[in-house]
């Protein structure tokens, strides 16, 4: 046969550059391929961590990104009303100069009246490093509506969570059960994961009232109905404590199972757990049946006795879980059908969980001692595993549901242990052993501390003397007292209405609040737009930076642009949220494998900048000059403590230290060297029962992952919420107003519970829930405009359930009018069978407005695409009270837009989805007609 | 499949004009000199617009002399040879007849002979495709074959023979439908052995692999609806049937009455062809729960 | 004469190379969607160009697009989600390949890869036309057929590490739904995959005798009610130690005893 000659092997780059992947928040190391200078290919790094050489369609997309239309080519003013469009190019000085003299007062005067908020940032520790600088007490990244609950559950129950902090023992799970997780974190571990669990034989087991995606592979399929997660944990708690199928051992050695709580009716400590005089929890030790500290050499705390004082009879925590859960309230039969599961199912997948847990337990030759000397020459393992994320704590009753999963994994004895659910480094870390919140603002002075963190009780509650709200976005006040991310939602709607106070400059980074990444979308576009009597916008001065031109821009008086995420430093840092494996601690930078082609800077550069303008005590030298030229200047220069800075690796003058050591001019050479990324390993036998295990705590010590050793129990029962509790009885000095006192009382419990979120959003008018999804091919706004990506998705329809298709009449391609209490939309229909029969869905944020992102007017992305958003408010339906109640959860304040309840009905086909809004003016030139985007001959 | 106008065209002219060359071929009619060349200048016209007209379906016409090379395997590259074939050797036939004012027997046969051959490899490069379970039958040769010899007949000014062979070509038609309506079905593939997932239960298309179109929505899924199909259908044989048929066995029948009975009888082919491509379901489109 | 052959399909080819796709694996991401439109946009022929690339009616040419169905059990068990991912299967008796009157389309002999010659290609899309599987795309700016080559610029490519020489797809896969080698090789860990899995064909009435195998989904939705034998056996695990809080802090006593 005569066939052509072809090049089998035609050269792939001149050079491949390693850096991290921004496309979502999963962090991937990504070989980016280069050829002539250009972005030729991007592939996945297979040496990196968290990735192994794969890669997601975001990820191979990004080069989609950086010639992307929409990129913002200059720093821009605006000349026309807001929400017009109409900007004027400038020139950095200028625009570094308003920024300074919008800045400079507010900080010489009163430091709160800056806001500065910054979405899906990943540099977190930076931005609000620079924050507690400037001295606002008004900072926080976008947790507060994305899933506080999960991570704020997870580190007050156990010292971690779920998201990134955790993952599944992937090599040796043999049940994984998924709860609603989110697209966008851990994304490729998950997929990687479960592929590896799949090809082991092993189950999952899906919980979402949508059969997409993860849940599509899924062996078992739970199509749960919405918010009611927490009601069919309990259930199945209580289906596996009544079998007495549960970690005795476990419990009573890791976790707070067995620490009496106080027996004292109507004082200020009752409910509160019994401490010695150094604040460590009691136990009664089974061997001596006498009352001792948990941590004691050779202690077996017990579980079932009792300690009688003072004519009391103090019972453990176990005691009560007992009581609680074995109750009726929580038997299959009794939640079956408000969790659309039937009763049969529920003890089904309760076994299910039994049996994998104890009748496949295996055991691993590791020796290890534990926190109270005990060394074990095995290493016990539980092949169940769990893994949560946004599906569960988006609700207002989020942060208890995921409690309640912790304590479900907790009593089958499988966080941390082979086969189950498993740390990745920093943590495990307890709430304790985290920064309180700090907001003590002073004039012309840092802020006296960080601005998140852990509150313990009410003291910690970030309140003016007078009581007030010391944060505009009322975090960690009695609205939402463990608002461990802020609330982010909240700050344009506080700061409109003056509630709590008003704001001059709002300084938001990466966030779309004009658009997707608010609830109330046109609302907020109104209170970006409003002024007061005088003729002056309510919310003063607006900074906004982005790297593209997102429906944000139009709202702002001052762009600065940003860098696309391969023309920037960055550093993924252990003191922010990293990349950390379960085996391994692990960060990474971001480097300039590309310069920018436009006159853009990067956030966090620019920032360095700004700061030294404004003589900020951590941006300047003592001689007022700049301390750091850019960001890559900053990761390898600043120093948290001594020897501790933002990256771990290639410490010390050699290179040669590991997390602590002195700084080393060369450390980002030497990350690029290494692919971008840095890998400490944790040591065979530390690698499990991490909060316990002596070798792990002190190799993290080591590491500078903690100062010192901190061995913990696991909270089963949260004291700082029954301290909560107790100052909404009347105990203490810090008392909540009165119409929060009923609330906290009963959402508070110190034991996960479970509660309706249905009459607040009126459920009875509106008996649908409607819920979106991250595509895994689309990530928020950042995507949208991708010109390979769109193609995936350019519109989303809304999916219906078979049976509400055919009770309202509609049809494939049919138009629905969806109406929540709060608004209305007209949107395209389609039918999907394996979906909860109460529920609709849509992709999230495709719908873009008319002229942003460099699309056509005519786009799919305006005409049919369209937002949940318009249908949800950040406030709940007036209750009559005249009561502002936020659509938040009472505990942490996570926006429950996953409460959303609507009605639908066939409407009319409309031109466009409704609601349209008018087209925006691009700042930017519309791009090319067509692309052939070859870079190499 | 998308009824793309070249394709159309060409079908429906090139069938025409080698139609016209078989019968001039065979002799018939005896013509020669001008009136011939008036005959073959038709044919000609017809022929080579229509395959002028499939170079517009190409995405590299420039380089269509390449489809001469497999015609081992390829009925394309063998209608091309053939269309030379009848070309050539009826143009070698029509210079005889027209400037020597002789017949070249031989030369006729061959050219008639490639003429139909030219019309059969067309067709055969739509029966040929498995994948179009319409056109994948003996009735698609047939019926090219049938309309393009009646075609010529009609071209070449045989009223008797035009009438006969129209309505034999007709029956076919009719045939085609009644038997292309149901081949879809009788082929076999249904989504469920396109997705190989029929074992499990009902399947039905989800989320299409795109929200826009592509390539392949374009080329082979057109939706025509049921109704609008069978007016047309009535419609074409009318046009390209029945009216001719009755203009011809008119009394009264003239050279303005035949122009008028060749123009409904292109009018309801080319129709006929539209339904062709338009109704034609192509198994891919299972694939996206269209056909 | 030889290279006249070329549209004829080979008799044997010495290995037959292609993908296994694990439809009881893949999330439907799209990864292997995009890695292929990058990888060769950049590679093989011609780039895979994209129309109207920021506006309304964008379309663009992918190799490889994932699809998704429903599937509805008999009785009252939950529908399911199948993703799809699909390219071409290289088949053996590939209809794409004989229909080509230029030559530009063949199955090498070596691998069994069907490739499109883009300089022969006149573009006539007669071989999409014959693919039942919706394999080929015309490109809307090359005028030429494009189509999955199975990274063969890639898979052989002495500049790549030897752990990369396999499809853009593949090595992207998150997870590892996507498996490549020689099902001509009953030994190979594809053809082991295939034969343990029960990997089928995709329209096999066809006759086109795909080289790609689909493995299909495992059985979904054993822990139902009324799934009879699962359920049995696991109902004495959830059998009561006690119906009372009092009674079970006495089943804990005694059975804290034991540990």
């Amino acid at each position: 046969m005569n066939q052509p000659v072809i090049d089998l092997s035609p050269k792939v780059s001149d050079e491949v550059r390693k850096t991290t992947c921004y496309m979502c928040a999963c962090r991937c190391g990504i070989n980016v391929h280069m050829k002539d200078g250009k972005v030729a290919y991007i592939e996945g790094n297979k040496d990196h961590p968290v990735n192994q050489g794969v890669l997601c369609a975001k990820g191979s997309a990004g080069i989609m990104q950086v010639n992307a239309p929409s990129r913002l080519r200059k720093p821009l003013k605006r000349v026309g009303e807001r929400g017009a469009g109409d900007f004027e190019e400038i020139e950095w000085d200028e625009a570094l100069q308003i920024a300074t003299d919008w800045l400079d007062p507010v900080r010489r005067d009163n430091p709160e009246k800056l806001a500065f908020f910054t979405g899906r940032d990943q540099s977190q520790s930076f931005t609000s490093f620079w924050a507690q600088n400037f001295g606002t007490c008004n900072y926080a990244a976008h947790g507060g509506f994305c899933s506080v609950n999960m991570a704020a559950a997870g580190i007050y129950t156990m010292g971690g969570a779920f998201w990134e902090f955790g993952q599944p023992d992937w090599d040796h799970t043999r049940l994984f059960m998924l709860f609603g997780v989110a697209e966008d974190h851990d994304s490729n571990p998950i997929k990687m994961g479960i592929g590896k669990i799949k090809a082991r034989g092993a189950r999952v087991i899906g919980v979402n009232p949508i059969r997409t995606g993860y849940n599509a592979v899924a062996d078992d399929w739970v199509g749960i109905t919405p918010g009611t997660d927490g009601l069919f944990i309990l259930a199945m708690i209580h289906c596996l404590m009544k079998a007495g199928k549960i970690d005795l051992h476990y419990l009573a050695q890791y976790t707070n199972a067995p620490v009496l709580v106080i027996n004292n009716p109507g004082a200020a400590d009752h409910g509160l757990l019994m401490r010695d005089e150094n604040g460590k929890e009691l136990v009664i030790d089974r061997k001596t049946g006498k009352l001792t500290p948990f941590d004691q050499p050779g202690v077996k705390p017990d579980l079932a006795a009792t300690y009688e004082a003072d004519g009391q009879t103090h019972r453990p925590v176990f005691h009560q879980m007992v009581e609680m859960y074995l109750d009726e309230q929580y038997a299959p039969e009794a939640v079956a059908e408000r969790c659309g599961i039937p009763a049969k199912r529920i003890r089904a997948i309760a076994a299910e969980l039994g049996r994998v847990a104890f009748d496949e337990a295996f055991e691993l030759d590791h020796t290890w001692t534990d926190f109270r000397g005990e060394t074990h020459d095995k290493m016990v393992g539980r092949p169940v595993s769990f893994h949560a994320m946004r599906g569960i704590s988006a609700h207002a009753n989020g942060f208890q549901t995921c409690r309640a999963l912790h304590t479900l994994q907790i009593i089958l004895g499988t966080v941390e242990v082979p086969g189950g659910f498993r740390f990745k480094p920093p943590y495990p870390k307890p709430a304790t052993a985290h920064p309180k919140p700090h907001c003590k603002v002073t004039a012309d002075a840092p802020l006296d501390g960080p601005h998140l963190g852990f509150v313990h009780g009410p003291e910690d509650l970030a309140l003016k003397d007078d009581g007030t709200p010391a944060r505009i976005d009322k975090a960690f006040t009695w609205e939402n007292p463990m608002s461990s991310h802020g609330l982010m939602h909240m700050v344009i709607s506080n700061a409109y209405a003056g509630d709590p106070y008003k704001i001059d400059v709002l300084f938001m980074y990466m966030a779309n609040m004009s658009w997707n990444s608010s609830m109330n979308t046109r609302g907020v576009i109104d209170m970006l737009t409003d002024k007061n009597e005088t003729g002056d916008y309510v919310i003063p001065k607006i900074i906004y930076s982005d790297a593209y031109s997102s429906e944000m821009v139009a709202y702002a008086d001052l762009i600065l642009p940003d860098t696309t995420y391969l023309e920037r430093h960055d550093c993924i840092s252990l003191l922010d949220r990293p990349i950390c494996e379960a085996d391994a601690a692990a960060d990474a930078i971001r480097w300039p494998v590309i310069e920018p082609d436009r006159d853009v800077i990067g956030f966090q550069s620019m920032l360095c900048t700004l700061g030294a303008k404004l003589g900020l005590p951590g941006f300047v030298n003592e001689d007022g000059s700049q301390k750091y030229a850019d960001y890559g200047d900053y990761i390898v220069n600043h120093q948290r403590k001594p020897g501790i800075g933002p990256l771990a690796g290639f410490r010390g003058e050699e290179g040669d230290k590991v997390g602590r050591g002195e700084v080393n001019p060369a450390q980002l050479d030497r990350y690029i060297e290494n692919g971008g990324f840095f890998v400490e390993h944790i040591p065979a036998g530390a690698n499990y029962y991490k909060p316990w295990n002596t070798a792990y705590q002190d190799w993290a010590v080591g590491l500078g992952l903690y100062d010192k050793p901190e061995p913990y129990l696991f909270s089963l029962y949260s004291e700082p919420m029954r301290k909560f509790q107790l100052a909404a009885e009347g105990h203490g000095d810090r008392q909540p107003p009165e119409h929060l006192r009923d609330r906290i009382k009963a959402t508070m419990s110190p034991l996960p519970i479970w509660y309706s979120t249905e009459a607040d959003n009126l459920a009875e008018d509106y008996p649908i829930t409607a819920l979106t999804q991250r595509p895994m091919a689309m990530y928020h706004s950042w995507g949208s405009q991708n010109a390979w990506l769109r193609q995936l998705h350019g519109h989303n329809p809304l999916y219906l359930p078979t049976k509400l298709m055919h009770e309202t009449g509609l049809a494939d391609g049919d138009w629905a009018r969806v109406t929540s209490p709060h608004g209305e939309i007209t949107v395209p229909v389609l039918e999907m069978a394996a979906l909860n029969e109460n529920t609709i869905w849509t992709w999230n944020a495709i719908g873009k407005r008319k002229g942003a992102w460099a699309l056509e007017e005519n786009a799919p992305e305006a005409t049919r695409g369209f937002l949940l958003n318009h249908l949800i408010h950040e406030l709940l339906p007036p209750k009559g009270d005249g009561l502002r109640w936020a659509n938040s959860d009472p505990i942490t304040g996570q926006a429950a837009w996953f409460d959303l309840k609507v009605r639908v009905e066939k409407a009319d086909p409309p031109d466009e989805s409704q609601p349209g809004f008018a087209p925006l003016k691009s700042p930017v030139e519309r791009g090319p007609k067509d692309l052939k985007w070859k870079v190499g001959k | 499949m998308h009824p793309a106008p070249s394709v159309i065209f060409f079908t429906t002219f090139s069938g025409l004009g080698f139609g016209l060359l078989m019968w001039l071929g065979l002799g018939i009619p005896a013509v020669t000199g001008w009136t011939a060349f008036a005959f073959f200048a038709i044919a000609y016209v017809l022929a080579v617009g229509g395959l002028l007209a499939s170079t517009f379906h190409l995405g590299r016409p420039e380089r269509a002399i390449k489809a001469f090379t497999q015609w081992r395997s390829s009925w394309l590259s063998r209608e091309a040879w053939c269309a030379v074939g009848a070309l050539v050797s009826m143009g070698l036939y029509g210079a005889g007849l027209v400037f020597l004012e002789t017949r070249y027997d031989l030369i006729g046969l061959v050219g008639a002979a490639l003429s139909l051959a030219t019309v059969f490899t067309t067709s055969m490069i739509y029966t040929q495709l498995k994948t179009i379970p319409r056109w994948h039958m003996p009735l698609t040769p047939i019926k090219f074959l049938s309309f393009s010899i009646a075609g010529g007949a009609l071209l070449s000014g045989q009223v008797q023979v035009a009438v006969f062979l129209l309505l034999v070509a007709g029956t076919v038609q009719i045939l085609t439908w009644i038997k292309g309506d149901k081949a879809f079905a009788q082929s076999g593939t249904t989504i469920a052995t396109a997705t190989g997932l029929g074992s499990t239960g009902t399947v039905r298309a989800f989320e299409p692999p795109h929200t826009g179109t592509n390539y392949l929505l374009r080329e082979f899924v057109h939706v025509v609806g049921r109704k609008h199909a069978s007016k047309l259908r009535v419609i074409s044989l009318l046009l390209m049937v029945v009216v001719p048929v009755v203009l011809m066995i008119l009394p009264f029948f003239s050279h303005f009455l035949a122009v008028l009975a060749l123009i409904t009888h292109i009018a309801g082919v080319l129709t006929a062809r539209w339904l062709f491509f338009a109704e034609a379901e192509h198994v891919v489109g299972l694939y996206y729960g269209m056909r | 004469m030889e290279g006249w052959k070329m549209t004829t399909l080979p008799k044997h080819t010495e290995k037959k190379l292609g993908l296994v796709i694990d439809l009881d694996t893949c999330v439907g991401c799209h990864a292997c969607v995009i890695s292929c439109k990058g990888w060769n946009t950049e590679n093989y022929g011609a780039p895979l160009s994209d129309q109207n690339a920021y506006g309304a009616d964008n379309s663009g040419t992918f190799l490889n697009r994932v699809h998704s169905y429903e599937i509805q059990p008999e009785g009252d068990a939950a529908a399911q989600l199948i993703h799809f991912p699909k390219s071409c299967l290289h088949c053996d008796d590939a209809p794409c390949v004989t229909v080509c009157p230029t030559g530009a389309s063949y199955k090498r002999v070596e691998d069994g890869i069907v490739l499109v010659n883009e300089t022969d290609c006149i573009g006539c899309g007669l071989c999409a036309w014959a693919c039942p599987y919706g394999a080929r795309e015309l490109d809307q700016a090359e005028g030429v057929m494009k189509k999955c080559t199975l990274c063969v610029d890639r898979i052989y490519n002495e500049n790549l590490p030897e752990e990369d020489r396999q499809p853009a797809c593949v090595r992207t896969c998150p997870s590892n739904a996507r498996h490549f080698g020689d099902l001509g090789d009953p030994d190979s860990d594809v053809s082991k995959l295939v034969a343990e899995r029960g990997g089928i064909d995709l329209m096999p009435e066809q006759g086109t005798k795909p080289i790609n195998q689909y493995l299909p989904p495992r059985p979904k939705d054993t822990l139902l009610p009324d799934a009879g034998e699962e359920f049995d056996v696991l109902a004495p695990f959830l059998e009561p130690v006690a119906s009372e809080p009092k009674g079970f802090l006495g089943w804990l006593d005694k059975t804290l005893e034991k540990l």
